[in-house]
């Protein structure tokens, strides 16, 4: 770590001074292909009202964080997540409603019950940080988890990949090629639950869902493959992250959302450039 | 009728199957036989259990009853191999994904994002020539017209060659020409690779010229045999009328 801390200092840049600025610089650094991995096949897939409501769900996780007692959340927000988004899974597969209706019911559901239990409990004002998120206050867990989390989803992306993508296109299809389809739809949907829960406290629950889908979105404009697609994705996520930094710490602007906006631009500034692609 | 069985044993037996979904049953005592190298034409109006009946067999269906594999000596086959050609592609036309990412992620290689081996790339080339469209390996899946992309995913679905090949209305969307391109294709592979072909169409006339049996569903069997027998029950004139008994004769 000291190695990494000292390459930072190294660098020409006044704000890596600061031991929470390295911090943040890293976290964006690992937050950012992990949300271009998994965002590439939320855009594929049209989920990005469900990732949406699944950071919204975060309020309820933290909820049932401070009934338990517990001094840091994230344990509950992740069992929340993941539970939540399984249901959701499970109720669209019913197909008794349009999903974004299903999901609209969810997301609103898990929102409001979070900060029922937030406000009972010695007021809502001290959990606001969520909202917007503090990249400042990532701690040296923080990034081992962040490490770790994304470690874990690139593994599961090369197995997982190809059977992914293949019901991203035709379900039945994937289903006539040997594709296990409700399994691959729970172990997506939880790896997206677990990355939008350990990035959240940074993020903020109102920017998070933009991050995940913005940079897939504008690499989407002008790629043609799927290896083109994830690595544009990932530059482009990169970018927007440690611009979105860089810019917040001169401008002093909140951070989640000056790297929301960068890769709005990115998106802004690729999408003429569509109908181009052949 | 033509037949083009000449695999001894070679089926697939479906045995007492029954889908239910709450309290409707949707598919209720089906018992069928698809032989290999013969073309089975699955007919009925619309919510008479088709597709119910492919999700079925493609496994992504729960049902009752059993579903069977012989090999052309009567032995079981295990994991039988399943191509299918759907009747709609409704992922969403933007997205980054070129014909070789689609057919090396069906074929379940290296993961496609990471990258394709070169001998996987030849292989795909040589499917897509093998239906005439070696030029479309590079394209986006999105912007095929709909003949490409049926004989793309025609290409696929027999590789490997499947022992049983569905084609879920496949040619919807495709002007005449490419059409008959497609199913002289299909006839072709039925009778070089003896496969059993399932086919749902509602293309009753091109059915009498290309299937060597029919089966007509309304949640159950209702009738079968070959074209001319099953045009002529009771069943089906209920179902669709005289209409197709006329352009027959004409």
């Amino acid at each position: 770590m000291s190695v990494i801390y000292g390459f930072l200092e190294s660098l020409p840049f006044s704000m890596f001074q600061y031991d929470f600025m390295k911090n943040a610089f890293l976290a964006a650094v690992l937050i950012a292909p992990l949300f271009a991995l998994l965002g590439t096949m939320a855009v594929n897939n049209k989920m990005a009202f469900f990732s949406d409501a699944l950071g919204h769900s975060a309020f309820t996780g933290i909820g049932l964080g401070v009934l338990l007692g517990l001094k840091n959340p994230i344990l509950a927000m992740l069992a929340f997540g993941i539970f939540l988004s399984l249901v959701i899974t499970k109720v669209k597969a019913a197909n008794m409603a349009s999903s974004d209706t299903i999901i609209s019911v969810f997301s609103s559901s898990a929102m409001a019950l979070g900060i029922v239990i937030l406000s009972g409990h010695g007021g809502f004002s001290k959990y606001s940080a969520y909202l917007v998120g503090d990249i400042l206050t990532v701690s040296r867990t923080d990034l081992l988890v962040l490490l770790l989390v994304l470690l874990g989803v690139y593994v599961l992306w090369a197995v997982f990949y190809n059977q992914l993508l293949l019901l991203s296109i035709n379900r039945s299809l994937a289903a006539s090629r040997g594709v296990r389809v409700v399994l691959m739809e729970n172990i997506f949907v939880i790896m997206v639950a677990v990355a939008v829960m350990v990035s959240i406290r940074a993020i903020g629950i109102l920017m998070i869902n933009s991050l995940l889908i913005l940079p897939a979105a504008a690499a989407r404009n002008v790629t043609r493959s799927a290896k083109g697609y994830h690595w544009l994705t990932t530059v482009f996520g990169l970018v927007s992250s440690l611009a979105g930094l860089t810019i917040s710490y001169y401008g002093d602007t909140s951070a989640g959302a000056t790297m929301v906006l960068t890769a709005a631009v990115l998106f802004l500034i690729t999408y003429p450039l569509g109908k181009y692609r052949k | 009728m033509q037949t083009h069985n000449s695999c001894g044993l070679c089926s697939i037996t479906l045995k007492d199957m029954q889908v239910v979904s709450g309290q409707d049953t949707l598919l209720d005592h089906i018992n069928l036989q698809f032989h290999c190298g013969e073309l089975t034409a699955l007919i009925g109006k619309n919510g008479a259990g088709k597709t119910t009946l492919l999700k079925a067999i493609l496994g992504e269906r729960p049902y009752k009853g059993e579903i069977s594999y012989q090999d052309h000596h009567g032995a079981k086959i295990i994991q039988p191999k399943i191509g299918y050609v759907p009747q709609q592609m409704d992922f969403d036309r933007s997205t980054p994904v070129s014909v070789s990412d689609f057919m090396a992620a069906a074929r379940g290689k290296s993961p496609v994002w990471w990258k394709i081996g070169k001998s996987e790339k030849k292989q795909i080339q040589e499917m897509l020539e093998d239906m005439n469209c070696a030029y479309l390996a590079d394209r986006r899946l999105g912007a095929l017209s709909g003949g490409e992309l049926q004989r793309v995913l025609l290409a696929l679905a027999t590789n490997p060659v499947p022992d049983l090949l569905i084609l879920d209305e496949p040619v919807s969307g495709v002007d005449m020409a490419g059409l008959d391109l497609f199913y002289h294709r299909v006839t072709e592979l039925r009778d070089k690779y003896h496969m059993a072909i399932l086919l749902v169409s509602h293309d009753l006339s091109l059915i009498r010229r290309y299937a060597d049996k029919v089966v007509l569903l309304d949640k159950t069997v209702i009738a079968q045999g070959d074209a001319d027998e099953v045009y002529a029950t009771e069943a089906f004139r209920s179902v669709f009328g005289y209409l197709e008994k006329e352009e027959g004769e004409a």
